[in-house]
């Protein structure tokens, strides 16, 4: 095996482009006679906007126009549909009419010759508003209005009946608050319209669903609009979807007939471009005398906008990971007063193991049983909630692999019995999974005559490696090293791909490669034997490609060489794959973390200080960044255990801490050692390399893995995320 | 961000003809910079201290050590003469912000630093400090990180500052100079209690330019120590923190400094644990009966109520980490 084939670990081919700043990004693309816009954005939540003040902006240097209701171009909703590739989260368009359904939406644009005298002139213009009381938290949408029957709803058997007989039960209830995608790279758009085309660089992680919004918008043939985003600096799902910003940016271009540009500033990521929604979610466990499951209900209300609803299927995952005959899942949503949310990083199951994983645990010891074992005991062998067999399921090896490693067996299980010095320690452990999916995708692959292989896709890599593993598998299917070959992603020009979300971009995307490079092979071996190729005559089943080389019969002839001699550019290959077979699989993937935690309390100081993951994501087709997406994956999840939480104020809705100082990730000193375990086993059932894909998988059941050990530490279940001092203190 | 004026005076003297009420010097920019940006700050002038010299930390005669105002928190934090007499300074600035902004931070800038408050930092909610008599947004909103001493019922606002509260127990003063002349503030008056004007924060009149902070001379024979609790590891501001000097004889305590921040609004001395610890012996129940002394005028509101006995954690724990120098022989 090559250092560069699927399955090793070379480093990202992009690598060097981005630590030298050459990368570019959105807003590094340079267009002549850029103009600058900036948005004024609500300071209420709620209510309608009654008088923009403007003249004073309008006469600020620079300003070359301002928009808002009053005076912005009719256009028309996307019907958001990501099957037609045109899916948006929030539908309403920016300046669409005088109302306010957040804060921080976007209520002005100013556009000027540059960014602070957009800025500036954005600043003076004064706005006044008839204001009403906002539904601020799921609490107050709830007691305003009830809640909305949502997706994702499962049921079998008799959950109810079965709780009530239950010999063991436990009824608890779970929260998550609102948790904002924080990418380093901010939400841009640089837009113009070159001959009555509309072409758009974004921070997308879906160039061809915001390429069919936009079509839609603008009322334009699909092929009047390109987007671009060949670099983006994370988005963690919140660049899956086009946000208002980027209407606004096209249109204000349309309008002054310049180019565009519009970053979205920090603060205002924390209103107009999605969140992880405020979930409650209770669940109620029974187990049989022998602690066997029985019962399963797990009932969740997420909030969503006044404009769309948004579910979060916080019950996702419980259909299928435990066996139990009795399963009840809900999900309803209530309507308050913020933007849209949307998937982030593991939508649903993030928060929903979060709340199973910790009652797993809550049932496991009501039932005495060593939450290990309760739950090898009772994973799920097939897919009950869909009657299908897994397609590949290791999740008791992950279990058992793990636990050896982390050293689960010399727990002891009593409450604060662990102690090393003035801190507890606390062992605790979670499942983590997520679903496979593959999708539709088309690609483009070309054996060119200087000797190189050019791949295209219209997918995007956000950093998770893409770029990479798109290469390793023409270096597998050609044996052309990575120095000549060429990947071209994040252009809607090119060949439909997917979105880079769900983590189902592997396994979407390379089939598709490497169904195009074979026809690409086919077809230079088709010329290649035509009358006046190197190889006239010959029997073209009998031609053989190896390491780029074609021979027959002791004749042997790289690829450059035959094309040259045929005096053509290049073969190449077009392929179409389509999604996964889902009558016949369940597809996921599996895995199981393993948590110790440290608990100081004469200081109130919680640190997580190891964590052993293990996980079953079929192959894994780069060893580098495979381990990269787990470890960020469970830091992140770390996070979402202890720190993470968009504050708004229960009077006004408005976000309060909005900013990296006040919204709390993890940093470097808060990060323990991560010891991931990779099983690697093809799930060729799947598609033909056997990879899961592993974006999202990390992130799942971590949280519950803390509060599991938090409660082996201190004796306290907390059932409301982040985990805070607060919480902890006064515990024993 | 409004459009400004930069001034870059080359002596003191320019500097201060140069500020006005509607001026605002600026040492580093990590304050000012970012409450512009944010539109709370609106200076028409921004008056430049990078020229000014003042970059100088010099040992007086009388023990004492002068800092200029324009020295980073870098670079103090690792000045051979503060880690050796006020290593309590260092621990404190080090545990502040991040490298890059105390590279930038200046002494003085981060003496005058501005509360996080998050309403005080949104220019659309009323805030008693940034627009006097608009009301005070945190009082019923979201307070987990405001003060819970010496709060009016006008202002909660936390003074941030690490290095302030190790100045604070250290002992110090300031010394400004303006159109009248230079004057010397101790420390402990420097900054305001918020009372019925948080809009004012400090004893420095408007023309008035920090020029040096100096440090009063080291306690002899003192251990200290500076802890600061916080819900992650680094970067973030202090939820509590303590900085403690003690010096001993055997095992009685013959002086104490018990500085807090992160729970009070300006940095804060702890003058009546001081007090209670002079004379007793130095075991861990008797800091924890001096720490619930600090807090005993302690005014807790809805989110941060758990500050009380996090301050009170922060005093015992620094005590005995300070006192278990002293064991170990590490005196400073
Ligand atoms: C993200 C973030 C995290 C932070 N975390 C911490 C932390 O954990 N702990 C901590 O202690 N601090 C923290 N800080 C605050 C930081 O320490 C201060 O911003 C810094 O010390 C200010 O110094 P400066 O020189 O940049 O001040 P500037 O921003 O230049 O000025 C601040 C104020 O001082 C005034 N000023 C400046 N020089 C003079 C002078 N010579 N005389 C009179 N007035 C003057 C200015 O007019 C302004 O009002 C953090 C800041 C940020 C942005
Ligand atoms: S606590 Fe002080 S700074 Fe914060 S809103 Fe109230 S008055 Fe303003």
């Amino acid at each position: 095996m090559s250092d560069q084939t699927l399955g090793a670990g070379p480093k990202r081919i992009d690598g060097r482009l981005k630590v030298t700043g050459k990368a570019p990004y959105a807003a590094d693309h340079a267009l002549d006679n850029t103009a600058y816009g900036y948005g004024v954005f609500s300071t209420i939540s709620r209510g309608r906007i009654v008088s923009l003040e403007l003249d004073a902006a309008r006469a600020m240097p620079g300003v070359i126009e301002i928009f808002h209701h009053g005076n912005f171009p009719a256009l028309h909703h996307t019907p958001s549909s990501m099957a037609k590739g045109n899916k948006v989260e929030e539908t309403r368009l920016p300046f669409e009419d005088e109302q306010v359904y957040y804060d921080g939406q976007f209520v002005a644009l100013v556009v000027a010759e540059r960014f602070d005298q957009a800025r500036a002139a954005a600043r003076a213009v004064k706005v006044r508003y008839e204001e009403e009381i906002p539904r601020a938290n799921l609490e107050q949408g709830v007691k305003a209005h009830g809640t909305k029957k949502g997706k994702g709803n499962h049921s079998r058997g008799d959950a109810d009946g079965a709780f009530e007989r239950g010999a063991h039960q436990i009824d608890v209830t779970y929260t998550t608050p609102v948790e904002t995608h924080n990418p380093m790279e901010m939400h841009s758009t640089l837009a113009h319209w070159p001959d009555g085309r509309l072409q758009v660089f974004e921070s997308s992680q879906g160039v061809v669903q915001q390429k069919g919004a936009m079509a839609k918008i603008f009322n334009l043939a699909p092929h009047k609009v390109e987007v671009i985003s060949t670099f983006i600096g994370s988005g963690f799902g919140s660049k899956l979807w086009m946000w208002p910003h980027a209407v606004a940016a096209a249109a204000a271009s349309r309008e002054i007939k310049r180019p565009v540009e519009l970053v979205v500033p920090r603060q205002q990521m924390f209103t107009t471009t999605g969140h992880r929604p405020e979930t409650k979610q209770t669940l109620k466990l029974a187990t049989d005398d022998q602690g066997r499951l029985i019962a399963l209900s797990h009932h969740s209300v997420s909030t969503t906008s006044y404009t769309d609803q948004y579910v979060e299927t916080c019950g996702s995952v419980t259909k299928s990971l435990y066996s139990c005959d009795n399963v009840s899942i809900t999900h309803r949503t209530t309507e308050v007063n913020r933007g849209t949310p949307t998937s982030m990083r593991a939508p649903g199951a993030a928060p929903g193991l979060f709340a199973l994983e910790s009652a797993i645990d809550e049932m496991a010891l009501e039932a005495g049983i060593d939450p290990l074992t309760f739950r090898l005991d009772q994973f799920a062998e097939r897919d009950e909630s869909q009657d299908l067999p897994f397609s590949s399921n290791h999740i008791k090896e992950t279990a058992e692999r793990a636990a050896e490693q982390f050293g689960w067996h010399q727990r002891n299980p009593t409450v604060g019995s662990m102690r090393d010095g003035r801190e507890i320690v606390g062992y605790g452990m979670a499942a983590c999974n997520w679903e496979a999916i593959k999708r539709p995708c088309d690609a483009h692959v070309a054996l060119r005559a200087d000797g190189t292989v050019y791949a295209s896709c219209a997918t995007q890599d956000i950093g998770t490696g893409t770029y990479t593993i798109v290469a390793q598998t023409l270096v597998e299917l050609t044996g052309v090293p990575f120095e000549r070959i060429e990947v071209e992603l994040g252009d809607t020009s090119y060949p439909k791909g997917p979105i880079s979300g769900g983590s189902w971009t592997t396994a979407t995307t390379l089939p598709a490669i490497a169904e195009a490079t074979r026809h690409a092979i086919d077809e230079l071996k088709t010329r290649a034997v035509r009358s006046g190729g190197p190889f006239e005559g010959v029997d073209v089943e009998a031609l053989t490609f190896d390491n780029g080389v074609l021979s027959f019969d002791g004749k042997r002839m790289p690829f450059a060489e035959a094309l040259s001699t045929m005096k053509l550019a290049n073969a190449e290959g077009e392929a179409h794959t389509e999604g996964a077979d889902t009558s016949k699989y369940s597809y996921r993937s599996f895995g199981t973390h393993f948590v110790e935690v440290r608990w100081d309390p004469l200081l109130a100081n919680l640190r997580v200080a190891r964590v052993v993951s293990a996980i079953d994501v079929g192959r894994v087709m780069n060893e580098k960044t495979a381990r990269n997406q787990v470890e960020g994956a469970v830091v992140m999840g770390i996070g979402m255990a202890m720190f993470e939480r968009t504050e708004y104020d229960p009077r006004t809705a408005r976000v309060v801490n909005n900013n990296y100082a006040e919204y709390l990730v993890p940093v470097h000193a808060d990060q323990p050692e991560v010891d991931v375990i990779l099983l690697d086993y093809p799930d060729t059932a799947f598609n033909e390399f056997g990879a899961r894909g592993i974006g999202e998988i990390g992130i799942t059941g971590l949280a519950a893995a803390v509060a599991n050990a938090v409660y082996h530490a201190t004796g306290v279940r907390v059932r409301e995320l982040p985990i805070t001092k607060e919480a902890l203190m006064g515990a024993v | 961000m409004q459009s400004f004026e930069l001034i870059r005076p080359e002596s003191v003297k320019d500097a201060i003809g140069a500020q006005s009420e509607r001026s605002a010097f600026i040492g580093g920019g990590t304050t000012l910079v970012d409450l512009m940006k944010l539109g709370v700050m609106q200076p028409d002038h921004v008056v430049d201290t990078n020229r000014l010299g003042l970059d100088e930390i010099e040992a007086l005669d009388d023990g004492r050590l002068k800092i200029g105002a324009r020295v980073s928190n870098s670079r103090l934090a690792i000045d051979a003469r503060v880690e050796r007499d006020y290593p309590v300074l260092s621990q404190a600035l080090l545990s502040g912000a991040s490298t890059g902004l105390r590279n930038m931070a200046t002494t003085a800038g981060n003496v005058m630093q501005r509360t996080r408050c998050p309403y005080f930092r949104d220019p659309a909610k009323p805030c008693n400090k940034r627009e006097p008599g608009t009301g005070c947004s945190a009082m019923d909103g979201i307070n987990r990180n405001h003060a819970v001493l010496g709060t009016s019922e006008h202002c909660i606002a936390t003074h941030p500052s690490d290095m302030c509260v190790a100045m604070a127990a250290i002992g110090a003063t300031v010394v400004v100079e303006g159109r009248k002349g230079t004057r010397e503030i101790p420390f402990e008056d420097f900054h305001l209690l918020p009372g019925d004007h948080p809009e004012r924060e400090h004893d420095l009149r408007s023309d008035e330019l920090i020029t040096h902070v100096v440090l009063d001379a080291p306690l002899e024979g003192a251990v200290s120590t500076y802890l600061k609790l916080r819900d992650r590891a680094s970067y973030e501001f202090a939820l509590a923190s303590c900085a403690a000097i003690v010096t001993l004889e055997g095992t009685k305590v013959t002086a104490a400094r018990i500085a807090l921040g992160g729970v009070a609004t300006k940095p804060w001395r702890a003058v009546d644990a001081e007090a209670a610890l002079v004379g007793e012996e130095a075991t861990a129940k008797m800091f924890e009966q001096v720490a619930l002394l600090a807090f005993q005028r302690a005014m807790p509101l809805e989110h941060n109520a758990f500050k009380v006995e996090l301050g009170q954690q922060a005093i015992a724990r620094a005590l005995r980490d300070a006192v278990q120098q002293a064991s170990q022989g590490e005196h400073q």
